[in-house]
């Protein structure tokens, strides 16, 4: 209980200092955003929406340093991140909750398939070490050493142009609305596979020799050959004496990997053009639209740090040794 | 660590000693090409019911490797490359070749008719389960489904045998001093009641005084169950005062096999003598230890004919060509229990008579020229 209560301490902790610097760092920018982006667009910003950037940026000379940081964590509070320019005048908030489902969904589902098939297929192999199965060794090395937007555009190449079984870029099919409807839903599952795909193929050979070394090292263990000599059936063995105890070094790294879905989703998103986050960070990026860009990497410092808890606490509840000191 | 004198048991007459394990020129290599080491080269030995067998010799002389091929459970790159192992159950007749059974009858063998203590049992437990839980599914792996009340008890019992509180059951551990952990293990060898125990060296970890309680704890369930133990040390004067028979190791080779007492008083194997002066003597004067000379052997490059040769003091010529087999003494006929890998001891090849240090003859042996 103490150990829970302090990691929860910790992690307000963080958090509260990642949004403070994220309240500092716009007002470190040099220059005057705020003129710059006005003039940039010639009065169509309306005068809420200026006030509201002079805010943003700390550039409100009415009110004090310490006032700014109040009411931008009363905005936080109320869900307000200010309004988009790209897609003026629809609220930072509304242009994250339409395009941060489409992430976890595909990213989330195949980050989570492709660790769960890494990690079973790293069991099998380095269980059977030192039989042809080491022969797949040298293939899962080559996978994990493409890099990914490489393997997206092969994957459209290839898919989605010489031979199109699957749509090469979008989310969805533009003749529809989204909805929840068996149409929508199958266009999107249609859109997804081959992203999906490609996020698999590449994230699962990292798993595949992690695992698999691991498994190696673990099954050397005193304990692995006690439960053999207990005459235990060997997928006991396998599973609940050497997998158990192997897969506790990839639960951090997988923590990371859920935790950056949402901040490195970037590449993907980009190269099949997937109305996910990713793709809305990189257009703010490209227009200088400095409150969508606050308010995604808000979102990407939160879930890295909320996937950094969750990974500490299934942890400690999968190894009693770390329970003990905290 | 305070030693008694060696307690000298009567030693059953042949016709009542009935083998439990029997090991018939077991090979082992590791590695799979002309670089394996032959860690184990035909070696036999037999452990017979209700008798603590020991295991002595020096580092790297194959003990634990006899004790893992014994059980299959050598890890690789380690492959047994010839022999068998026969286990006859002295309660019912069951048994068989361990090394030629299926995987299913080796699972059902496992725990129930042999257990092992390995060599530095602190990583024996399994550091994410309690000890309870570890203790019982080696109990419900050999029972029928549905008994996890029973297996539950029967731990707890277990514990209470080797003087842990119950309570502890749901300790991890890490939990536990490494005394409480090692007596854990001597409970989970126990769990099944097996015929055979295996015990790969259990009190190296621990202190002196643990050692002693462990020790004593072990030949006191042994007296009360009547498993037999094949007790693996390095530590010779130990064994000569807990095991009934003491088996020399040299370079993966059983050299010398005798009782303790025989052992101790009549070495018959150089190597044997050697040894004991490597220790200090129990009882009178302390004399300066001598150990002896030399280095053990390359297992990956043997000597040729007897592998102690080039450390012998007694070598001869033929001891460079021929590779003395473990056999009668000289003396067979006052000593027919006893066997010994020299070449002093063949007639056809040996100078002449057994030198006097390798010859002390039983009391009451009038001696012989
Ligand atoms: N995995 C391995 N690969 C190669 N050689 C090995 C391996 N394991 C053991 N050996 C060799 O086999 C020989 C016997 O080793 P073993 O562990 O059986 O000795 P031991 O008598 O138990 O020694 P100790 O008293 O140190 O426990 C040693 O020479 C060792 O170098
Ligand atoms: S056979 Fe020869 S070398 Fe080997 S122990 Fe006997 S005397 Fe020594
Ligand atoms: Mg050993």
């Amino acid at each position: 209980m103490k150990f829970l209560l302090r990691r929860v301490g910790f992690y307000l902790f963080t958090a509260w200092a990642a949004i403070t610097l994220n309240f500092f760092i716009p007002r470190m920018l040099p220059g005057d955003p705020v003129q710059s982006l006005i003039n940039k667009y010639q009065g169509r910003l309306s005068t809420d929406a200026i006030n509201s950037l002079r805010v943003l940026f700390g550039l409100n000379t009415h009110t004090s340093l310490w006032q700014d940081y109040l009411s931008y964590w009363g905005n936080l509070f109320h869900g307000d991140f200010g309004i988009s320019f790209t897609y003026f005048p629809t609220p930072v908030a509304d242009v994250i909750a339409q395009s941060l489902p489409w992430t976890l969904m595909l990213v989330g589902i195949s980050t989570i398939v492709g660790f769960v098939l890494g990690t079973l297929a790293g069991v099998g192999l380095g269980w059977r070490r030192g039989t042809w199965m080491d022969g797949l060794l040298p293939v899962a090395n080559f996978f994990s050493a493409i890099p990914y937007f490489w393997l997206g555009l092969i994957a459209i190449a290839i898919f989605g142009v010489a031979i199109p079984l699957f749509p090469a870029s979008g989310g969805y099919d533009g003749g529809l609305e989204p909805s929840f409807s068996w149409d929508f839903i199958g266009s999107a599952l249609y859109h997804a596979a081959l992203p999906a795909l490609t996020i698999v193929i590449s994230s699962v050979a990292g798993w595949i020799l992690s695992m698999r070394n691991m498994m190696v090292t673990v099954s050397s263990e005193d304990y692995v050959t006690v439960a053999q000599a207990k005459g235990l059936p060997e997928r006991r063995v396998m599973f609940g004496y050497a997998a158990r105890n192997a897969v506790l070094p990839s639960i951090s790294g997988f923590a990371l990997s859920l935790g950056f879905i949402v901040g490195g989703t970037l590449v993907t998103e980009m190269v099949f053009s997937y109305p996910g986050i990713g793709y809305v960070l990189f257009q703010a990026i490209g227009s200088k639209d400095y409150p969508l860009m606050q308010g995604v990497f808000l979102i990407i410092t939160l879930s890295v740090l909320v996937a950094n808890m969750a990974a500490d606490f299934v942890y400690a509840f999968l190894d009693p040794r770390t329970r003990q000191e905290g | 660590m305070t030693l008694a004198s060696p307690t000298i048991r009567p030693v059953a007459s042949a016709s009542e000693r009935t083998p439990v394990l029997q090991i018939r020129n077991l090979s082992v290599d590791y590695g799979y090409d002309d670089n394996a080491v032959h860690a184990l080269q035909n070696v036999s030995l037999t452990l017979h019911a209700g008798e603590v067998l020991g295991l002595a010799g020096e580092s790297g002389s194959g003990k634990s490797t006899l004790a893992y091929a014994a059980t299959r459970l050598l890890p690789p790159p380690g492959v047994i490359t010839g022999g068998e192992v026969l286990f006859t159950s002295s309660r019912d007749g069951h048994g068989g070749d361990l090394l030629r059974m299926s995987d299913a009858q080796l699972r059902a063998q496992r725990w129930r008719d042999t257990a092992i203590v390995f060599q530095g049992a602190m990583n024996s437990l399994n550091p994410v389960y309690t000890i309870g839980k570890q203790l019982i599914d080696g109990i419900t792996a050999h029972s029928p489904r549905g008994q996890k009340e029973a297996a539950k008890r029967r731990a707890m019992e277990l514990l209470d045998m080797v003087g842990i509180p119950k309570d502890r059951l749901s300790s991890y551990p890490h939990q536990l001093s490494g005394g409480m952990r090692q007596r854990v293990m001597i409970a989970m060898a126990l769990a099944l009641e097996p015929e055979v125990v295996i015990m790969d060296e259990p009190t190296t970890a621990l202190d002196v005084v643990m050692q002693r309680q462990i020790v004593e704890q072990i030949m006191s369930l042994k007296n009360e169950l009547g498993f037999s133990v094949i007790f693996i040390t390095h530590d010779v004067s130990l064994l000569l005062e807990l095991a009934d028979r003491i088996a020399i190791m040299y370079g993966g080779n059983i050299v010398e096999d005798a009782s303790a007492r025989e052992v101790y008083r009549e070495p018959r194997h150089p190597y044997t003598a050697g040894l004991l002066h490597s220790f200090p003597p129990l009882h009178g004067p302390r004399r300066e230890l001598r150990g002896i000379p030399g280095s053990p052997p390359d297992l990956m490059h043997l000597p040729t004919g007897c592998n102690f040769h080039p450390r012998c003091p007694f070598a001869f010529d033929a001891c460079t060509t021929i590779d003395p087999v473990l056999g009668p003494t000289r003396f067979e006929a006052e000593e027919p229990h006893r066997s010994v890998a020299c070449l002093l001891h063949d007639p056809a090849a040996a100078p002449g008579p057994v030198p006097v240090e390798l010859g002390v003859r039983p009391p009451g042996v009038s001696p012989l020229s």
